[in-house]
């Protein structure tokens, strides 16, 4: 395993690269309290110093307790939608492309239209319909609303491929019937290619997770990445030099955007013996 | 790489190809693997040369090594290859460049798949044709096509044609337009009609020879079917595990194969004849990375004494045109 | 009774062109029938093109026809209730060409065997059903213990198409459907798989459907023999008779253009090459046929019974009776006594291994 890391520079880079993050929420739960997260827990728009490594907002947060209640929260949306969209768009991937004919075309057209109508705007919308402020579940499941329309799409191709192979012919010989051949037959070989869809998802769902909120139309209560930008924007903080308020959460999407990244990349190379390195 | 030193006159002009001591080896895991093993033979102006052997038996890569087209992992480990009096080895990467259509010509294996589906069969001849430094004005190249495809036996209005529009048969026949554009002294097609139905074979075989006797041009036909070889060549030369087992007039060699790997090699096509008389060769075709000791063929040959399990027989003439590495022979 | 699997006048179409206006007849108008009680070998030869693996896949059930109907056992394949399918399944099998696509990558070369087993329920227990898949290996001439466990990978093209052949013996069918089942493995391997295929028949009275591009073997292997050429069948018969003289003008292209293993030259004789614009109702091969006469080109001859065991559809033979369509399976019945008379007790295919 460790060898095929040191081959595999890409996924070996993003496993790095998550993996810091994780030791660093890790610790960070543990060492620091994260209540002072919440305005008015601590002094005001200090920068970094000894007491506050990553420097004090203008509402009184510690923002090195942001970053530490904050990425699991986004990491938290990212990956629920991003498992939902998966999900779905596995089953309706599978659906329509082994079973063909009406269900396809139906399922197709609906992806096919959804993934032509801006993902942002309909977010928005639905976002600015729900009453009141949204809690972190809620920002979640709106993410996943879009989430399948991608993996739908490219699920579906990938199975029709696999659908002609000799091997499921076989399988049908063999008295397989579509869902055993489904399960048995295709989804092995595209586990490696949904783990690779299912980290872009998150990615993509993370990215329109931190769009919506930094347009305020997130938890706002809850001290995630995307709504720490919003405050950020809100107090014009760039313009007023208070650089630590921006430059934390921005190295920490930047990790996590990273992180992914090359977990994609590497995760591609498995699923796609053509991209793999010779041994 | 060693020199081989300058041919005596003699042959140089009996000969248009002359291979000498040819190895090739492939890097792998545990080793070095030979894929063509001293491999040596001589092509005569306008004389077709069969190789044939199961797969695995180092025949394309031998093809390969004569063009100096062997890529890493690979590595030519000794040997010469003289087209007429020139030694190619020595040659740099650019005259070698120069020299493939211009001098030797390869049709390489499913070649007919591999012609570029978005232009027109025109620009690909046209491009073999400018490759290589033919500077021809529009005019002159328009002619030039033509004349290229009526010695193939294409109407001309395949010019304007792309690829997926032709047959199977018309694209490798184009795929010879191509390799005879700049009047090669050798051609060498690598199993060219292997995914051709047999009507469709008879009547490539038959373009490839009729341009071969326009051009002049020796061939080397690369292939399995031992059937196509008795039809076509003139001199055959029989593979095995990176070797030339044996080399003799396609005539002597089916009336009388000294090789009992060759007269396996004969028995096992299905005969048209006699029913009943299908035969298979016994056993499987050995990993080049693990070679039994002696003659290779010992585990499979019906007629192996003990010598043959631990010498390899060297490779003796037999005549003026025949070799055979066998101590039965 | 109601034959094992029948076709009835057959078609098959598929959508052709950039807007799949067009379509593109794979299979016209195909009759044909095999007597359960008879178990044969039948060879099903032609170019590629010709319709011949289409005929396999409707036969398998695979694809559906665009008109006609397959039945097996007088049901029409896409009326079969689960129960019927799961039976068809059963006694229908195939072996396919390329050895290496029909093994899913992710599994042992064992999940091919085991997964019949299991979905048909052949065996009392898990030892019996190991016993059985490995008696079935071993009947193809395969030592079970150097090949279960193995991944598709670490096996040899002829291993893979072996271990086929024996999946396809476990089910113990009636019919077995070959597809080209030796056109990628190596020269020097066609004898032993062809072998298998030959004994499977012989041994437990399997019927066998060699569907193959390549004559010399057809000839080899089968009893009697479909010639087909551009979705139609042009020649049938006994195979002694259609290889020693054929009477198609197609069969007789195709058998002079057999590379022959003869320090005669024969094939160095140039062919009559023949193109000419014909309607679309005419006989599909008189474009290049030499012998076409001025009605071949527009139109198409039906199957002549030109002796008991043989047919042609060529207007060469108008003199003789029409075959009526669907009946082109009694030409191929009588065949079997035929060359059991004629040749002399049933022709051995030598296997070396």
């Amino acid at each position: 395993m460790l060898g095929y890391l040191h081959r595999n520079v890409s996924l070996m880079v993003g496993v790095v690269l998550l993996g810091i993050l994780v030791v660093f929420m890790a610790v960070g739960a543990l060492t620091v309290d994260t209540s002072n997260a919440q305005p008015l827990s601590v002094p005001t728009l200090l920068p970094p110093s000894w007491d506050y490594p990553f420097g004090t907002d203008r509402q009184g947060r510690d923002l090195l307790a942001v970053m530490v209640a904050g990425t699991p929260l986004t990491l938290w949306i990212g990956f629920v939608a991003g498992f939902i969209g998966v999900g779905v768009g596995a089953v309706l991937g599978f659906t329509a492309a082994y079973y063909g004919r009406v269900v396809d075309t139906l399922i197709r057209s609906i992806a096919d239209i959804g993934l032509t109508v801006p993902g942002l705007l309909v977010l928005i919308i639905i976002a600015v319909s729900l009453k009141g402020s949204l809690t972190v579940n809620q920002m979640a499941i709106v993410v996943a609303s879009l989430a399948w329309l991608n993996p739908t799409r490219t699920i579906r191709s990938q199975v029709l491929t696999l659908r002609e192979r000799g091997y499921v012919e076989i399988a049908r010989l063999n008295g397989m019937r579509g869902p055993e051949i489904i399960f048995r037959e295709l989804m092995p070989n595209l586990l490696p290619y949904l783990a690779a869809t299912l980290v872009s998802s998150v990615s993509a769902a993370i990215l329109a997770s931190i769009g919506l909120e930094v347009l305020g139309l997130g938890p706002v209560e809850a001290p995630t990445l995307g709504m720490t930008l919003y405050w950020v924007f809100f107090n014009a903080a760039i313009i007023n030099g208070w650089w630590w308020w921006w430059a934390a959460p921005l190295v920490v999407i930047v990790m996590v955007f990273l992180g992914l990244f090359f977990l994609t990349v590497g995760l591609d190379e498995i699923a796609n013996p053509r991209l793999r390195r010779a041994a | 790489m060693t020199l081989a030193p300058p041919p005596p006159a003699s042959l140089t002009n009996a000969a248009v190809l002359r291979v000498d001591g040819l190895r090739v080896a492939y890097a792998h895991e545990r080793g070095a693997v030979r894929a063509v093993d001293d491999v040596s033979f001589t092509l005569r102006p306008r004389e077709r040369f069969g190789l044939a052997g199961e797969s695995g038996s180092g025949k394309s890569t031998m093809a390969l090594a004569i063009l100096r087209m062997i890529k890493p992992p690979g590595r030519i480990e000794g040997g010469e290859v003289w087209l007429e009096d020139v030694a190619l080895s020595r040659l740099t990467d650019e005259a070698i460049r120069r020299l493939r259509l211009a001098g030797i010509a390869m049709v390489p294996q499913g070649s007919m798949n591999s012609l570029n589906p978005v232009v027109r069969i025109r620009d690909q001849i046209a491009d073999g044709l400018a490759d290589h430094g033919g500077r021809l004005s529009r005019r002159d190249l328009g002619a030039r096509v033509h004349e290229l495809l009526g010695q193939v036996g294409l109407p001309s209005q395949v010019a304007d044609k792309y690829p997926h529009e032709l047959s199977g048969g018309m694209k490798q026949r184009a795929c010879i337009a191509i390799a005879i554009c700049l009047r090669p002294k050798v051609i060498i097609a690598d199993e060219p009609t292997s995914a051709l139905d047999v009507v469709v074979q008879r009547q490539v075989m038959e373009t490839l020879g009729s341009v071969q006797a326009g051009l002049g041009a020796a061939v080397i036909l690369i292939g399995h079917d031992m059937g196509l070889m008795a039809q076509f060549v003139d001199r055959l030369g029989i593979m095995y595990a990176g070797r030339l087992v044996e080399v003799a007039p396609i005539r002597d060699i089916i009336a009388a194969p000294r090789h009992p790997y060759t007269r396996l090699l004969i028995d096992s096509l299905p005969s048209l004849e006699r029913r009943g008389t299908l035969r298979g060769i016994p056993g499987l075709a050995p990993l080049l990375r693990d070679l039994p000791p002696g003659c290779a063929f010992h585990p499979r040959c019906p007629m192996a004494e003990e010598r043959c399990r631990s010498d390899k027989p060297v490779v003796r003439p037999m005549g003026p045109d025949a070799t055979v590495a066998c101590h039965l022979a | 009774m109601n034959p094992l699997i029948e076709l009835r006048d057959v078609s098959k179409s598929f959508p052709v062109g950039t807007m799949g206006r067009q379509r593109k007849a794979a299979l016209d108008r195909f009759s044909f029938a095999l007597d359960p009680d008879r178990p044969r070998i039948i060879a099903v030869v032609g170019e590629s093109g010709s319709g011949k693996t289409t005929l396999a896949r409707l036969l398998l059930g695979l694809i559906e026809p665009t008109e006609g109907e397959v039945r097996y056992k007088g049901d029409d394949l896409r009326a079969l209730s689960a129960a019927g399918r799961h039976a068809f399944r059963h006694e229908v099998q195939a072996i396919f060409q390329d050895p290496y696509e029909v093994y899913n990558p992710f599994y042992r070369v064992d999940h091919v065997l085991t997964t019949p087993v299991r979905k048909f329920r052949l065996a009392r227990s898990a030892a019996d059903g190991r016993a059985q898949i490995e008696d079935a290996l071993r009947a193809v001439g395969l030592q079970p213990g150097e090949i279960l466990g193995r991944y598709p990978h670490q096996l040899s093209g002829g291993q893979r198409q072996r271990i086929m052949v024996a999946r396809a013996l476990l089910l113990r069918p009636r019919l077995i459907v070959a597809d080209e089942p030796v056109s990628m493995v190596d020269a020097s391997l066609r004898a032993t798989i062809l072998g298998s295929l030959r004994k499977l028949h012989e041994e437990r009275g399997i019927s066998i459907l060699y569907i193959t591009h390549d004559l010399a073997t057809a000839y080899q292997v089968a009893d009697t023999i479909l010639v087909m050429y551009r979705a139609a069948v042009v020649e049938a018969g006994e195979v002694e008779l259609v290889v020693k003289s054929p009477q198609h003008p197609y069969t007789r292209l195709l058998i002079g253009s057999i590379p022959r293993v003869s320090t005669v030259r024969d094939w160095a004789a140039e062919q009559p090459q023949v193109e000419r614009n014909i309607a679309a109702t005419g006989c599909n091969f008189a474009d290049r046929c030499p012998a076409a006469m001025a009605r071949c080109l527009t139109a198409a001859p039906a199957l002549f019974r030109t002796a008991p065991t043989r047919a042609a559809a060529c207007f060469l033979y108008e003199d003789s009776p029409l075959l009526p369509p669907g009946e082109v399976a009694t030409v191929l019945a009588p065949a079997c006594d035929a060359v059991a008379t004629t040749v002399g007790g049933e022709p051995e295919v030598a296997d070396n291994i």
